[in-house]
């Protein structure tokens, strides 16, 4: 039994590599490009409310209830709206990856030390000037974990995204979820849950290396 | 300005005028009608305890911190009038907490005014090499080290460094050499003295510390509450002549001493030049305090006066330094401590 098992999963892999690569990519790119626009937004949001105590409050507050919405419904919300397919996906992943990008956005510039943005004011650089090249560098190591967290978030999110038509590694899961009892059943069921975790994995690898390569020296402790 | 030579731009006229900050939602002025005149070159001292309004008055210089009336001009333009960024390029700027930032190199740090005024690559790289070689930091070693990297007293030069990169003809300077022990302390303060010798800029500097103050300013503004100006003198008048009783404790104990350490030898009238038993003698260019703390180790003998070829050239005793003083008090304490 386990033996047919594991042939029978090995000839399945082989039959639909090409799927399941295709697949995995998509995946992929829609938590890419979600995760961008949400870091955008968000690292927007955070500058725009850091350092204003009631717009702090209620952007953290609201993406945080945000967050609590379940994905499903939020993903069938978007339907009437958006439609089917890559749209609405990416609004959704990209809405769930906002808020630890928002309050990690915040906390970074708050933990800039009053005096050290003083003294780039002092020194003429103007507050556009100071964000860009003082503020933003100093938070970025504590932004881009925001990001992370994000990531690790949307990988996991982005398989439910199939409800709505969505690409990715989702639409094997569910598949198998609806065909049980079928022959590949399982296959797919299987293939699309550990497809998920290898990719959150690989992702999660690759945000460490960019977090050597993107911050100063300086900051490393 | 009309410049001829290659010299650094000497300092600049500061002139405050009922000057006052009323920070909003308080009561009373934190600064209140506050007027100076600062010539060009000077190095003036801000005095005064914790809160009567030393940065304040000094943050409304270049604008952190905006007046709510009065009026202030450096070479009689109106601060007011310019744009608050170019006129903070022209001020060199060294706060208490030394703000370096610390995802940039030490390098980095001092060319961030540089770069703000366009100075190409090699102009700036090589001022950076020119001012940690002032500030006595070795530029292969530092250069390229990040603040963390670096001591406090050491940050605390760079911070002094970046203030100075693009030549301002203004520095302020809130505590600049707070943050570092008593002995690191001194050494900064005297590079500091001899660095202002050969720069003569406008500097405002705030300190809590009165006998620092004497040590380093042209003229010292004693401050009590609200920025008040209790007396605004040179050091030897506040300490000979302190204006009011506030100016007095603020002084405190040791005024005699705290001004002959700023008279040189060669201001007292010398005695004759006899052979001295021992070795024990002073430079003519030390201090009187110096010239004092020998006599005392002497047990009294007069102390031999020598010239900076060593030649001894006369010789001193309590009398003839208490002369330079004006000597008022001094014979009378002396007859009354004898039994
Ligand atoms: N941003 C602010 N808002 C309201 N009040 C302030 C603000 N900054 C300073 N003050 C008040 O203004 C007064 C003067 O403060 P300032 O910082 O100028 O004092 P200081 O002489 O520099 O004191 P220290 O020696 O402790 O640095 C204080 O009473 C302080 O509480
Ligand atoms: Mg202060």
């Amino acid at each position: 039994m386990n033996n047919s098992f594991f042939s029978d999963f090995g000839l399945f892999l082989t039959k639909r590599s090409a799927d399941i690569a295709e697949s995995a990519a998509e995946h992929l790119v829609v938590v890419l490009v979600s995760l961008l626009i949400a870091t955008v937004v968000g690292v927007g949001i955070g500058v725009l409310v850091w350092n204003r105590p009631i717009a702090r409050s209620l952007s953290i507050a609201g993406a945080g209830v945000g967050l609590t919405i379940p994905s499903m419904a939020l993903l069938a919300l978007l339907i009437p709206v958006l439609g089917l397919g890559w749209v609405p996906t990416i609004a959704g992943l990209a809405f769930y990856a906002l808020l630890p990008i928002i309050r990690n956005t915040v906390v970074g510039l708050s933990e800039v030390p009053p005096a050290v943005s003083e003294s780039a004011q002092g020194m003429g650089m103007g507050p556009v000037r100071t964000l860009f090249r003082v503020q933003l560098p100093m938070a970025w190591p504590v932004v881009l974990t925001g990001v992370r967290v994000s990531a690790q978030l949307s990988m996991g999110i982005a398989a439910i995204a199939a409800y709505v038509g969505g690409p990715g590694l989702g639409e094997m899961i569910f598949k198998g979820l609806s065909s049980l009892g079928s022959k590949n059943a399982l296959n797919y069921a299987l293939v699309g849950t550990v497809g998920v975790i290898l990719l959150a994995l690989l992702l999660d690898a690759a945000f460490v290396l960019i977090r050597r390569l993107t911050t100063s020296r300086g900051l490393r402790v | 300005m009309s410049e001829t030579n290659s010299r650094p731009a000497a300092g600049a006229r500061i002139v405050l005028r009922d000057v006052t900050k009323t920070y909003p939602g308080q009561a009373g002025p934190a600064v209140d009608s506050f007027s100076m005149d600062i010539a060009p070159g000077e190095l003036i001292m801000f005095v005064g305890p914790s809160g009567c309004g030393k940065t304040t008055t000094m943050k409304m210089i270049n604008r952190i911190i905006e007046p709510t009336s009065g009026s202030i001009t450096i070479d009689g333009e109106d601060v007011l009038s310019l744009d608050p960024n170019e006129l903070r390029r022209r001020i060199g700027y060294v706060i208490q907490q030394i703000g370096l930032f610390p995802h940039m190199t030490i390098a980095e740090n001092i060319s961030v005014v540089p770069k703000l005024l366009s100075w190409d690559k090699k102009r700036t790289r090589d001022r950076v090499e020119e001012l940690l070689a002032v500030v006595e930091l070795d530029p292969k070693t530092y250069a390229a080290r990040y603040p963390r990297q670096l001591s406090g007293g050491q940050q605390q030069r760079v911070g002094v460094a970046r203030a100075l990169a693009a030549d301002p003809p203004v520095m302020l300077m809130d505590e600049p050499f707070g943050a570092t022990d008593p002995i690191t302390r001194e050494k900064l303060q005297t590079e500091f003295l001899r660095l202002q010798e050969k720069l003569s800029k406008t500097i405002v500097f705030v300190t809590h510390d009165f006998d620092e103050a004497v040590r380093l300013g042209d003229r010292i503004a004693v401050l009590s509450e609200r920025s008040q100006i209790e007396q605004f003198d040179t050091p030897a008048n506040i300490l000979a002549n302190p204006a009011n009783d506030y100016v007095s404790q603020f002084v405190g104990h040791g005024a005699a001493l705290k001004r002959l350490g700023l008279i040189p030898v060669n201001q007292a009238t010398l005695g004759p030049a006899v052979p001295v038993r021992g070795a024990i003698e002073v430079g003519i260019n030390d201090s009187l305090r110096n010239a004092l703390d020998l006599l005392v180790l002497s047990g009294g003998t007069p102390v031999a006066v020598v010239d900076a070829h060593g030649r001894v050239v006369g010789s001193i005793d309590i009398e003839r330094i208490s002369a330079v003083l004006g000597a008022e008090i001094v014979p009378s304490a002396l007859t009354g401590a004898r039994p």
